[in-house]
């Protein structure tokens, strides 16, 4: 009796340690998945850099304002995942970011490229800080002229004689 | 005149500026998939795993490929007229993200509209899908090219303005 019991425990222990190891496999404990602050391990230096760039230039899409380096949600630590894994494969850095943009677009590029519909993103500053000097130098030119005119007017000639009365 | 004029003009373009991206949805990034192949893929059928579904499962007539999880509130949204559709005799099928297959069957209780269901728990085929927020939605036409992609719960107004013209449309090529 005491002995079934016994037996009956261990199968109990076993079959809740089996399911508990079921659901951790296909519950959301994957091998892809990085999260931050993971210590990684790398070959060799080059890939560490790689890897570090890459993910502090690639953008979180799910949280668009955060890098993939910084982003606690779920699919940046998939993605992290995925650049370290093509890393350790030897993909190289274009490889990576091509990979990335074919998917999720030119988004995920904190540093967009040069094309004609960016035009205005790369040049728009330069651009304001042209019309900005133009306007400065607008401006001095005028006061130049008010400094250089010592004529008064007319009217500001009577101006000035109401104002001598007034006194 | 222009001493007026001008910074008026230049205020009310900044202004105009200003205004319109309030209205711009920023959440929503355009697809880089649109026109393209669908990617592919190989994962296991979610009721039923020796089955093996791969791209050239999409192919053969239009199709809604929709993306959903158990987890996700704005998928239980969108789910009731995921089953209308079906009736409708739309074939929609399904990739299953980031779920296990216990939680998955429960949410199907209330309904299932998909042909078949791709499995994918670590969301590596989500990854080749560029899926960001689900649900997401394709329109894949017959030859197994996107021509579509909506992200975040489908409604009333866009199926009936959006899917369902260019379901037919597709149909018709």
């Amino acid at each position: 009796m005491r002995r079934g019991r016994s037996v009956g425990f261990v199968v109990t222990v076993a079959l809740v340690l089996g399911l508990w190891g079921a659901a951790d496999l296909t519950g959301s404990a994957s091998a892809g998945r990085i999260p931050v602050g993971m210590p990684l391990e790398f070959e060799t230096d080059e890939q560490e850099e790689q890897y570090r760039r890459l993910v502090r230039e690639l953008r979180c899409t799910v949280c668009q304002n955060q890098a993939l380096d910084e982003s606690n949600a779920g699919l940046a630590a998939d993605l992290r995942g995925q650049i370290y894994e093509m890393t350790l494969d030897g993909a190289e850095r274009e490889e990576i970011v091509d990979f990335m943009v074919a998917r999720y677009g030119d988004f995920v590029l904190y540093r967009p490229p040069f094309r004609t519909d960016t035009l205005m993103l790369w040049i728009g500053p330069f651009l304001l800080l042209l019309a900005g000097i133009l306007v400065w130098l607008q401006v001095i030119r005028q006061r130049q002229q008010m400094a250089q005119s010592r004529e008064l007017s007319p009217e500001e000639r009577a101006a000035l004689e109401r104002m001598e009365r007034d006194e | 005149m222009l001493r007026y004029g001008l910074p008026l003009v230049v205020m009310v373009a900044v202004l105009g500026l200003l205004f319109v991206g309030l209205g711009v949805d920023t959440r929503t990034l355009p697809s880089p998939l649109v026109g393209r192949d669908a990617p592919s893929f190989q994962m296991e059928e979610l009721r039923d795993p020796d089955r093996v579904l791969t791209e050239e499962d999409l192919k053969g007539g239009v199709s809604l490929f929709n993306v959903f999880a158990s987890w996700c509130y704005s998928c239980r949204a969108e789910h009731p007229y995921l089953v209308e559709l079906a009736k409708q005799g739309v074939t929609i099928y399904g990739l299953n993200y980031k779920d296990t297959r216990r939680d998955a069957e429960d949410y199907l209780r209330s309904g299932d509209p998909y042909e078949w269901i791709g499995f994918d728990p670590e969301g590596r085929v989500g990854i080749e899908w560029g899926v960001y927020g689900t649900p997401e939605t394709f329109i894949v036409d017959a030859d197994g090219v996107i021509r579509y992609k909506h992200v975040g719960p489908l409604n009333p107004r866009l199926i009936e303005e959006k899917i369902m013209p260019l379901v037919a449309e597709l149909e018709a090529e």
